[in-house]
């Protein structure tokens, strides 16, 4: 955004701290803007009130992100894409996760169809205490069929009606027909091109849905593109530079996309500052072996998770494609600025009794969720102690020093485990990757020690081979 | 249905669609007004968004006219004030038939740091036994700007071994388990079958917990794999930071002027006297911290402060797996990179990252998901090699320069694909990447499906 400090927004607002944006004060409610944590929309006076008309219009343009948002999909499921501020993660953070979509095509088989489509909308992973999902569906036109892919569309739409979908084709007839079925639930339509942009444009009048505009390793035509469509007043674009797979083709890939992402974040050259479409699946022309091509799809994904692909469309559903792309997309949106730790404590998990375990674990968030969650899962009752490890992981922790028995002796005072963990072995279970520290654990806390597992995903058949302890 | 509204709400609704100045009227009483046409019932029957757009248009409209009759009767100047808005009807925008020209330009980032070129290993020449030496580092960009400028090296990747067969990950062993027990021909393996362009010797077994191994005794290990590789290597401890810096200058001198990199000096142990031997015997010393850049910077500057040259210093800023911490990496390496290239003097040194902790990620190794809310995982040969090429190939992007691997697989995809990044793969731009829109697979896909991902 242009605002370079609250200041800057604070300046334009009404200033008189009447509360009802939910912040005390202007200047508290000006912080939250300039670090995207609100909207200027929640001043609901500068919204509302006629005098400030001007003022917020100007407050818009300052606090408009440089790389405009657009929308795809409607209701719950809608996906937000691009809106970025910033090139490094670090600078601030990453907004709008980059959205994925897997493919389906329209000369598929019924029954092929409903698998993917099934496959695609059920896939989930937990991960740090929630459901991880993909975010929408890319039908593909290989029949270049007016029906044929209005029909698939359709099916699709009747499977996943709350999914975003992307419409594929690059003959405007075709898309027409997609956008019969669906023009009004918001579909990205894919693509207009130096050939068919005409076409396209007229059918956006119709239809007023995100586009993406197309040009393989062509900038100029990119930038041609999106200036002949924003001077008809098109505004919700999404650029795709062409994503090829390989050598310097790759290469060159990514060359185009962070030079886009330059000119959009460090220039500000609004005309090419839209969200990037990467297509991995491209790897699938190039590769015959299934497993090589899969391998160099999910490197493409990779390359552009990491590097400025704002919505990408990939044709693996193995989940190991899947899976990694969902991770690393989750990785690498995560804000830097939330904190990593989780509160140090004693938690009791299910119904311990003076039998039960007390395992320990760092208060490192992912550590402690994958932890917590492998424990009650497999309906074991216990304590968990969360030692404070300055949110560094077990190895890393031993490692450095932060998961230490004078931790665990701290934690054992702290939170009153001699009063609190009534069990009748005073044992204690310090996690496979601590085994080191097992010796000194004793001497500090006078409780006898196990070494548990490395994995916590290991702990049931851990219990079954050593709890409870032998004498 | 018929819809209510109050006049307020016309107010509001004109004052955005800016048709009509009404501030300086003031109506006394509320005014109901029935609008016969139910815009609510027929934009839920509508198909389009167009046909919606067209119903509420014609809604507004008909407020707009019962508004101006009141208006009007009041004496307001209705008729001026509509010339004023509607009487220059915007003409409709000219139908565009050529495409507007442009040219896609954008400026270059400017950087003013340049990080030092270590060189691993010492030929003959130079008092070793290699047979070639390996350079990295020498960046002036960020990682992969070839448009801005060349890379100057290669991302070299070094396979682990181990001096005790250890517990690994089944698709990793697999590639391992017939020269588990023998240091030298684990190195050849990696060399001459998987083309590794270093290999990392851990001395694992001088852990304390583990067999305990004396510091001499364990310097056999080395003398084995420099007997067998002609490559440069990496001398690792076991990690324990009491027994580390006996065992490290144990093997420094066993190896003395082979130019190793020695793995590796941190600020929990004495590092003094690992970076004593490191000078002693003509090594480079690998400085690690745990994803701490203030750490990183000031672990360097000790070193340097014993006497360590600038052209003698390796980081290893730490290793996370991806889904386990993995953006932490990233962005901390990105950082350190960054801050280097900008002219922090005590960060710009290549970076060196254990891709091997990939493999404890659970994802990588366990068969399958222990977690009710999870769909498959899928088979798990598939699954762990990619966990370690993502990681690794991320932190690549990041900025890192060497890369301490495991799984063959793994270790030359990485290679491939930061070599294609360098511009020293030929070929593929001439891929016709726009016909993705029309793909069709052909069978053996099915086939492959049905063994991975068509059944749960």
């Amino acid at each position: 955004m242009k605002a370079k400090s609250p200041m800057d927004i604070y300046k334009l607002l009404p200033r008189t701290n009447c509360g009802e944006c939910g912040e005390n004060t202007c200047m508290a409610f000006a912080a939250k803007v300039m670090d995207r944590s609100l909207k200027i929309e929640a001043c609901k006076p500068l919204v509302e009130e006629e005098k400030y008309k001007k003022t917020y219009e100007e407050l818009k343009e300052l606090t408009r992100p440089e790389i405009r948002e657009v929308e795809i999909g409607v209701g719950d499921r809608k996906v937000v894409i691009g809106g970025q501020d910033v090139m490094r993660r670090h600078d601030l953070t990453f907004y709008n996760k980059c959205a994925l979509f897997y493919d389906v095509w329209d000369t598929l088989d019924d029954k092929e169809l409903e698998f993917r489509v099934k496959w695609i909308t059920s896939w989930g992973k937990f991960y740090v205490g929630r459901v991880l999902t993909v975010d929408g569906i890319a039908v593909r036109s290989v029949s270049k069929d007016k029906e044929k892919f209005a029909e698939c569309v359709k099916k699709v739409s009747e499977m996943a009606p709350d999914w975003p979908l992307i419409l594929c084709s690059y003959e405007p007839s075709v898309l027409e027909g997609g956008l019969e079925v669906v023009g009004d639930k918001n579909p990205l339509v894919y693509a207009a091109t130096k050939d068919n942009w005409r076409e396209v444009a007229k059918l956006m009048d119709k239809y007023p849905v995100p586009l993406t505009l197309s040009a393989p390793n062509n900038l100029d035509m990119l930038k041609s593109l999106a200036v002949t469509f924003l001077k008809r007043g098109k505004e919700d674009l999404v650029l795709d530079p062409g994503t090829y797979p390989t050598g310097k083709g790759l290469q060159k890939t990514l060359s185009n996309f962070i030079r886009l992402r330059q000119a959009g974040i460090l220039e500000g050259q609004r005309e090419v500052a839209f969200p990037l479409m990467a297509i991995p699946m491209t790897a699938w022309m190039v590769y015959d072996d299934p497993k090589e091509a899969s391998y160099w799809e999910a490197i493409n994904a990779t390359t552009f998770i990491v590097r400025y692909g704002d919505i990408m469309i990939q044709h693996s559903l193995a989940p190991h494609n899947i899976g990694t792309s969902v991770i690393l997309d989750f990785n690498i949106y995560t804000d830097p600025r939330r904190p990593v730790a989780v509160e140090p404590g004693l938690r009791v998990i299910g119904n311990p009794n003076e039998e039960s375990p007390l395992f320990i674990t760092s208060n490192f968030a992912l550590t402690y969720y994958t932890v917590e969650s492998d424990i009650s899962n497999s309906g074991i009752d216990c304590w968990l102690l969360v030692i404070d490890t300055d949110g560094l992981g077990v190895e890393a922790g031993v490692a450095g020093g932060q998961f230490s028995p004078d931790r665990i002796k701290d934690a054992f005072e702290k939170f009153e485990v001699e009063k609190k963990v009534k069990q009748k072995y005073k044992t204690l279970i310090l996690p496979g990757l601590a085994a080191r520290l097992s010796g000194d654990t004793e001497d500090a806390t006078g409780w006898k020690v196990l070494v548990g597992c490395k994995d916590s995903g290991m702990i049931p058949r851990w219990m079954e081979d050593y709890w409870p302890p032998r004498e | 249905m018929a819809k209510e509204l109050k006049v307020e709400d016309i107010i509001k609704i004109l004052d955005k669609y800016g048709i009509v100045e009404l501030e300086d009227i003031e109506i006394k009483g509320d005014i109901d007004l029935d609008l016969s046409i139910s815009t609510a019932e027929a934009a839920a029957s509508a198909s389009s968004v167009a046909q919606y757009a067209q119903i509420l248009g014609q809604g507004v409209m008909q407020v707009a006219l019962v508004l101006l009759n009141i208006a009007k009767s009041m004496g307001y100047p209705v008729e001026n004030v509509l010339q004023q808005y509607i009487a220059p009807a915007a003409p409709p925008a000219p139908p565009i038939e050529e495409l507007e020209p442009a040219k896609f330009e954008v400026g270059k980032e400017e950087y003013v740091g340049k990080i030092q070129e270590v060189t691993l290993g010492a030929t003959s020449k130079d008092g070793g036994t290699r047979d070639h030496t390996i350079t990295i580092g020498g960046e002036t960009v960020p990682p992969f700007y070839t448009f801005q400028a060349p890379m100057p090296h290669p991302i070299v990747v070094t396979v682990d071994t181990f001096d005790m067969p250890i517990g690994l990950a089944k698709a990793v062993k697999m590639h391992y388990e017939d020269v588990m027990n023998d240091p030298g021909e684990w190195a050849k393996k990696v060399v001459e079958k998987y083309n590794a362009d270093m290999v990392t010797i851990h001395l694992i077994s001088t852990d304390p917990y583990l067999k305990d191994t004396p510091p001499k005794e364990a310097t056999k290990a080395v003398e084995e794999v420099l007997q067998a590789v002609k490559v440069p290597i990496v001398i690792g401890g076991s990690g324990n930071p009491e027994k580390d810096p006996a065992v490290l200058e144990a093997a420094a001198e066993a190896a003395a002027g082979e130019r190793c990199l020695i793995a590796s000096a941190n600020l929990n142990m004495d590092y003094e006297r690992i970076a004593k031997a490191t000078i002693k015997h003509g090594h480079v010393i690998l400085s690690w911290t745990q994803l701490n850049m203030t750490d990183q910077k000031t672990l360097n500057k000790h070193l340097l402060g014993l006497g360590v040259k600038r052209e003698d210093l390796i980081m290893d800023p730490t290793t996370a797996a991806l889904g386990y911490g993995l953006e932490y990496a990233f962005t901390n390496i990105e950082r350190i990179r960054l801050a280097a290239l900008k002219g922090d003097e005590d960060l710009t040194f290549p970076i060196s990252c254990g891709v091997t902790n990939a493999w404890g990620a659970r994802e990588a190794w366990m068969v399958e998901s222990p977690i009710p809310q999870d769909t498959t995982w899928g088979p798990r040969e598939l699954r762990g090699p990619l966990y370690e090429i993502i990681t690794g190939y991320v932190l690549c992007l990041a900025g890192a320069d060497m890369m301490m691997m495991m799984h063959p697989e793994a270790a030359a995809a990485v290679k491939e694909v930061t070599m294609a990044l360098m511009g020293k793969v030929e070929g593929g731009e001439d891929i016709p990447v726009a016909d993705w829109v029309t793909f069709t697979e052909d069978k053996t896909i099915g086939e492959w499906w049905n063994a991975y991902g068509g059944k749960k």
